[in-house]
């Protein structure tokens, strides 16, 4: 109750506050939209709402899942030597630090525009840096205890991956699979914005701007809130049912 | 030197994979049930690189600018806007970070949202925030609040950590020293937090140059790269490998933002330790 | 106090004959970064025998080589010149043979998986069937006095713990030596002397022979047969000292050659 009922006022105090001053102060529709004006909104716009983020989150489950396989399985590749972890880590890197959603134009170029390829290419591009580079990472990260306990026991290589070197690296999968479950929902949305075909939530925020219909706008930014959520908590949840012993620690 | 090395490595099979693509795949793609899963291999779709090359010397329009220049251009500009942004998102994120370790009851109420800020995507905000531009501040401020946006969060969060770093003997320490909340803050908190402060400075630069280029799409403000990359691929029909030169434009601003944000922790770092900021 | 009694057929001695040696270094010397400007000589000339059954520490100053010495037994590492026979084989036959169990400094558990699948982690690589895999291990645990906390993770046990659950891990396969590098290094004075006792009540139960690194001189004067001094730089044996307390318990602590032992310890490291 202590951890919840702070943030809740706190929500609940910034939504008042912003009514009031929106109201209050004149403020025009295209600089702020009132929450009231937006929540009418989202109950009347809620079977388009619905139709557009079931379109970007297909869009952003498609990247997240291809993203990550090619991410594990590069990782898994670069960790069986050191040199080339050692090359890939920093290049990675560099890549992650590049506004890579830029790519849409020219993937539209390269598929067919009318169809989600694309985008949901974007995605998986967007995915892959995080989870490589933080699954990487915890792959060559192993306790040096760990390295010579398991030599004591003779174990071979392939015993060591799976007993120590894969379940140790799990926190660190999930480390890249929280930043990349966000990323995918923002780059599905926003590589609409680049052009391609336009039935996700980004085209629709566009669209409703250039209508000037602001609090419709706003509503659908609400719908997209609500899809980035939603990924991020079942990746949370993912990495509890995954990890039992980090959550008995919290308990 | 190991960096350099890593550089060059991956440019390399980059290019091998693109010309080697382009030397076996079909020029129409491949496309199974109905779905092209390998892109068009024409050089249409994807020129050669030399083509690139050659093209960032030729003129932008007959008898313009060559466009070399003008992709440097829109590069400065938009790393004036990256910049004010991730200044912005820096002071930001500092001055959260710092009430959110003084007020307990701060960080409770304000954590939660800081992060959820970023699990959900308001970028998408972004062709609202456009409404701003002209009205309340010039255009491309409003392309800074989309980049301030987007960097105040990692600073938030690192500096958080960083200042909540010092361990219970530490501020126990200043304690017995009489120092009150502003000298613990100076004295031990500050210096405890620049390892955690750097590495998100580093994400800052990173996400404030994506808020710049996404911000300039869906706000239409004109002359940077972001801009140039939307007008360049509308010719893509025409002149295929103009994109491209656009392309190679947003990659070395984020380069140049991310080379930047490194020599700012040099004098700083050199004796301290590393630690990895992990901020969702 | 004592390990909760145990009449179980499995843990009687397995070691042969008790005049053969369990552990033989002969005339080993190590040198780390050999033919490099950072050479290190670590151990030169070392002579140690550890006779079946027999509980031996290494004590001396950091740097003396004493967890080197530890490690060759081990074959972790490969001595520059000399040889280490454990069990009558040489040492990385018997490590492939798993002729020995070892605990450290860190317990080293595996977070990820339960107290009893911690302990049973050594039987899994041996290819030991599951049923008996899981009855051998929530016997150690009871040895060590934890099988109440088999379904446990490591995270949710304190420290001293976690070294009792390393220590059952070692001792799951039932090995003849026993190999403890400061397993107790990182605990409080009373969990330390507690598990120094049910240390002991184990090695008598089952025989084992002990190599067991310290820099505690109370500590290896209490729990050992011998108490091999080391000096450092390169590392050497000084002096090696019998010890026989008249027993190893509280009444031990007490005895006056307890005390005479531990200065006769205390004068050999400084000398």
């Amino acid at each position: 109750m202590r951890r919840v009922l702070p943030p809740v006022l706190f929500g609940l105090l910034a939504l008042v506050l912003w009514e009031v001053l929106v109201t209050a102060g004149r403020v025009a529709p295209f600089i702020l939209p009132a929450p009231s004006a937006i929540g009418a909104q989202i109950v009347e716009q809620r079977g388009n709402i619905g139709d557009a983020a079931l379109a970007s989150g297909a869009n952003a489950l498609v990247g997240l899942i291809g993203g990550t396989l090619l991410a594990v399985c590069a990782a898994l590749a670069a960790s069986r030597s050191t040199l080339l972890g050692d090359v890939s880590i920093p290049f990675a890197a560099v890549i992650n630090a590049l506004p890579i959603i830029a790519l849409a134009p020219i993937l539209n170029n390269m598929f067919e525009s009318t169809s989600s390829v694309p985008r949901r290419l974007v995605t998986g591009i967007v995915v892959f840096f995080p989870v490589f580079l933080n699954l990487l990472r915890g792959l060559r990260e192993v306790s040096p205890v760990h390295q010579e306990l398991m030599r004591t026991y003779a174990a071979s290589g392939w015993t060591f991956a799976r007993k120590v070197r894969l379940p140790g690296a799990l926190p660190h999968l999930f480390t890249g699979l929280r930043q990349a479950s966000s990323l995918a929902v923002i780059a599905a949305v926003v590589a609409e914005y680049f052009g391609g075909l336009q039935d996700g939530l980004g085209a629709r925020i566009t669209s409703a701007a250039a209508f000037t219909a602001y609090p419709r706008a706003w509503a659908f930014v609400a719908g997209a809130c609500l899809l980035g959520l939603t990924f991020y908590l079942v990746t949370l949840l993912l990495e509890r049912l995954a990890m039992p012993w980090k959550r008995n620690l919290i308990s | 030197m190991r960096r350099l090395l890593a550089g060059v490595a991956g440019l390399a099979t980059a290019v091998l994979v693109w010309e080697g693509y382009k030397a076996v795949g079909a020029p129409e793609g491949t496309v199974v049930f109905g779905v092209r899963v390998l892109p068009r291999a024409d050089d249409l779709s994807m020129p050669h690189l030399w083509t690139v090359l050659r093209r960032l010397a030729g003129p932008e329009m007959t008898g313009g600018r060559p466009v070399w220049l003008v992709v440097l251009d829109a590069c400065l500009f938009t790393l004036g806007i990256t910049a004010a942004g991730f200044l912005a998102g820096t002071v930001i994120g500092l001055v959260l970070a710092t009430a959110m370790q003084r007020f307990r009851i701060v960080e409770r109420g304000l954590l939660p949202y800081v992060v959820l800020s970023q699990t959900v995507p308001l970028v998408a905000l972004a062709p609202l925030i456009a409404g701003w531009g002209g009205t309340l501040m010039p255009p491309w401020a409003t392309v800074a609040v989309i980049a301030a946006y987007l960097a105040f969060f990692p600073v938030a969060v690192g500096m958080l950590r960083g200042l909540q770093s010092p361990s219970a003997s530490g501020v126990e320490l200043m304690r017995s020293y009489a120092a009150g909340w502003w000298r613990t803050l100076v004295k031990l908190r500050f210096p405890a937090a620049l390892p955690y402060l750097f590495p998100a400075l580093r994400l800052a630069g990173a996400a404030a140059v994506v808020g710049a280029v996404v911000g300039e799409i869906s706000t239409g403000t004109r002359g940077g790269i972001g801009r140039l990359i939307i007008e360049y691929s509308r010719e893509a029909t025409s002149d295929p490998a103009k994109v491209y030169t656009a392309m190679l434009g947003a990659a070395l601003l984020g380069l140049l933002v991310a080379g930047l944000v490194s020599l700012l922790e040099l004098p700083l770092m050199r004796h301290r330790r590393h630690v990895e900021v992990v901020t969702l | 106090m004592s390990a909760p009694a145990n009449s179980d057929p499995d843990v009687v001695p397995t070691s042969g004959p008790a005049d053969t040696a369990s552990v033989v270094v002969g005339n080993v010397t190590k040198i780390f970064n050999q033919g490099r400007s950072d050479e290190v000589p670590a151990l030169s000339d070392v002579d140690l025998t550890v006779g079946s059954g027999e509980f031996v520490s290494l004590i001396g100053p950091s740097g003396c080589g004493k967890s080197t010495l530890l490690r060759l037994i081990a074959d972790l590492i490969e001595p520059t010149s000399g040889t280490v026979t454990v069990a009558g084989r040489p040492a990385a036959q018997a490590r492939r043979e798993q002729e020995y169990g070892i605990a450290f400094q860190q317990a080293g558990l595996l977070e990820w998986r339960t107290v009893r699948r911690n302990v049973e982690l050594p039987l899994e690589l041996r290819g030991v069937g599951r049923a008996e895999r899981r009855a051998r291990a929530e016997e150690m645990l009871e040895l060590v006095g934890l099988a109440d906390f088999a379904g446990h993770y490591p995270g949710q046990l304190s420290g001293g713990m976690q070294q009792r659950v390393a220590i059952a891990r070692a001792l799951a396969v039932q090995p003849p030596l026993l190999l403890m590098d400061e397993p107790f290094g990182a605990l409080d004075e009373m969990t330390r002397e507690r598990l120094q006792s049910e240390l002991l009540g184990i090695c008598a139960k089952t025989g084992t022979s002990t190599v067991f690194v310290t820099h505690s001189i109370s500590e290896a004067v209490f729990l050992s047969d011998r108490v091999v001094v080391m000096s450092a730089r390169p590392g050497r044996i000084r002096a090696s000292i019998a010890v026989e307390l008249p027993s190893r318990d509280e009444a031990g602590r007490q005895a006056p050659v307890y005390f005479e032992k531990i200065t006769e310890v205390r004068q050999a490291l400084r000398s």
